[in-house]
């Protein structure tokens, strides 16, 4: 079996799994969010059951209209804490968590071998860590909430082998980024996609979070890699529950795979997804002259320590660009505190960056940094779609920090290598 | 749930994503009439008037792509979409419609033998479709009979409440 099967073995209390099988299996953590949560907790009331299952396994994170942009947003959060506190349930509220896929990780509630729902899509994210995630809807995270339990169909795999060495300023968004173009958009629909490779086993976790995160943009049902000595570095100090022995979450030598899709890196340049589909993907060499309005570096895939480093890297000494507009919010408190400290936060601040607190922010389009008609954006974001950000007729480009970054700069897309070769 | 439904198509294309289906300055919105209004407006903005009469909604590969945010079925649901029929979909969205009463099923092939307007016959339970406008018919996966039943409930919420209380 491969690393999904297995642990979704385990989870059905079954010695095999077996593709296409549909299996009931038990959930060991579930994560709502503001927009998410209040519908589940409709549902969830609906069903007549006072109690959830367990309300350790249950959390609850406000990050996507936050702090409240209208009365309705905060009627929704006041929603959230009166069922967290009913329920006893692990609530971060503003200023105490950030996004939600990066405080799962962070504050411990992802564990290797462990089955983890989340009413957000990008939930597969936590795959990074070796965990089956996947997202799901707020009704079906209601009945979630009640049973312990979901129903699943047993996913083919494929497998990404990654290999080479990355060059300077590009990074794991461009690999993945790259790789969607190559699968397309509806290319891993239902399916597992699990990351293998030197390349990968030599990724630290934040580059790792970022493939996985964006599993679902090619459909996949997960993203997944095998748990290793990074993992459990990160992991050590966060949670409090024992890791498994991580041999047993290794994939199988025999193991079945749909097909095996192989990528080498070492000649990859920075990748831009145009719009407005994520599969629309050119190398930046190719993107032509594309002024833009607004930069942002941020959000679930593109929000860490690390982003914000190789962000600043770029930007220190340098000025966004007159009529360019750009923001970085950091992914969580941690991340915020971190490059406070670090001193990220005044070089962003020095270039003509506004930094806002943690959140999503304007990648979905529900806050703050939305776009006006025939706008152009360039973000660290997951997704390009129409109206994504704003007016439907404004455009977002997705690419990596240091892209974002030289693209502020120059106020239009930009390769962060020419950027650096000219200065 | 009536498990056979008729209505006239409204064809949509590949990869009809939700925030397309509900963008996501309308997540504040709880009343399900509410989100309705703004139902596909991005790529019609005369869907939501154009539903009303009750309508089955066609799409093409990976419909309901990107976000997992029910608000996307339900919109279309209260809209006055009785069901939808794709080449294929997005698992979540899959679930969520399936999770909310909104019966959808996977056909190969629909998008070429469909057009706008067309009268459409689905029989969820036999796994036919037709186009009754153009005389074709297509032979599908039915969808496993679990499905059936919570779709038969109205919704998975409903379904919990049947199998709790038999418990």
């Amino acid at each position: 079996m491969n690393i999904t099967e297995k642990i979704l073995a385990k989870a059905s209390g079954k010695r095999a799994v077996h593709p296409g099988e549909i299996v009931d299996i038990n959930v060991d953590m579930i994560m709502v969010h503001d927009l998410t949560g209040p519908l589940a907790v409709e549902a969830f009331e609906k069903i007549g059951i006072q109690k959830v299952w367990d309300n350790q396994k249950v959390v609850v994170i406000l990050d996507h209209q936050v702090p409240a942009e209208s009365v309705k947003a905060a009627e929704l959060h006041k929603t959230m804490r009166q069922f967290a506190k009913d329920q006893k349930l692990r609530i971060y509220d503003i200023g105490r968590g950030g996004i939600c896929h990066q405080v799962m990780p962070e504050k411990g509630h992802v564990v290797p071998g462990t089955v983890i729902v989340g009413a957000d899509s990008h939930t597969c994210t936590y795959g990074a860590f070796g965990a089956f995630a996947t997202g799901i809807g707020s009704t079906e995270a209601a009945a979630v909430f009640a049973t312990g339990r979901i129903w699943l169909k047993v996913p083919e795999a494929i497998k990404l082998n990654v290999t080479g060495q990355f060059q300077k300023y590009v990074t794991p968004k461009d690999l993945i980024l790259s790789i969607i173009g190559r699968i397309g958009v509806d290319g891993a629909i239902y399916k597992s996609a699990e990351f293998t490779g030197p390349t990968i086993k030599s990724m630290s976790i934040a580059g790792r979070m970022t493939l996985c995160n964006m599993a679902v943009e090619m459909g996949a049902k997960n993203g997944i890699i095998e748990p290793d000595e990074t993992t459990r570095k990160f992991l050590e100090g966060r949670t409090s529950q024992a890791l498994p022995n991580f041999e047993s979450l290794k994939s199988d030598k025999d193991a079945v795979y749909e097909r095996t899709v192989e990528f080498d890196v070492s000649k990859l340049e920075p990748q831009v997804a145009c719009p407005s589909s994520v599969d629309n993907v050119k190398p930046v060499s190719e993107v032509g002259n594309v002024p833009i309005e607004q930069a942002f570096i941020g959000s679930c895939t593109n929000g860490r320590i690390e982003d914000l480093r190789l962000a600043a890297q770029v930007l220190k000494g340098k000025r966004v660009k007159d009529n360019v507009r750009a923001l970085v919010i950091p992914a969580s408190q941690e991340v915020y505190k971190q490059a406070l400290n670090e001193g990220l936060l005044e070089i962003f601040t020095d270039a003509g960056a506004m930094v806002c607190g943690s959140a999503c922010g304007p990648c979905l389009g529900g806050h703050i940094g939305l776009l006006a008609a025939d706008e152009v954006c360039v973000s660290t974001s997951n997704r390009n779609f129409i109206g994504r950000m704003g007016s439907t007729q404004a455009s977002v480009y997705l690419a990596s920090p240091a892209t974002v970054a030289a693209s502020a700069v120059t106020g239009k897309i930009t390769d962060p290598r020419k950027l650096e070769a000219k200065a | 749930m009536n498990m056979k439904i008729k209505g006239p198509a409204i064809k949509f294309g590949n990869n009809i994503d939700t925030d397309v289906i509900l963008p996501g300055k309308y997540l504040v919105l709880v009343d399900p009439y509410e989100l309705a209004k703004h139902a596909l407006e991005s790529l019609d903005p005369a869907f939501p008037e154009k539903a009303k009469k009750g309508v089955i909604v066609v799409g093409g590969k990976n419909f309901g792509c990107g976000s997992s945010r029910e608000q996307a079925p339900l919109a279309l649901k209260y809209a006055g979409v009785k069901c939808v029929v794709a080449e294929s979909f997005a698992r979540i969205f899959f679930r969520n419609a399936i999770n909310i009463g909104l019966p959808v099923i996977e056909c190969k092939g629909i998008s070429n033998e469909v057009e706008t307007g067309d009268e459409i016959a689905v029989d969820f339970e036999a796994g036919k479709i037709e186009n009754i406008s153009r005389g074709k018919k297509f032979q599908v996966d039915k969808l496993p009979p679990f499905i059936l039943e919570i779709l038969a409930d109205g919704g998975l919420i409903e379904n919990l409440r049947r199998r709790l209380n038999k418990k």
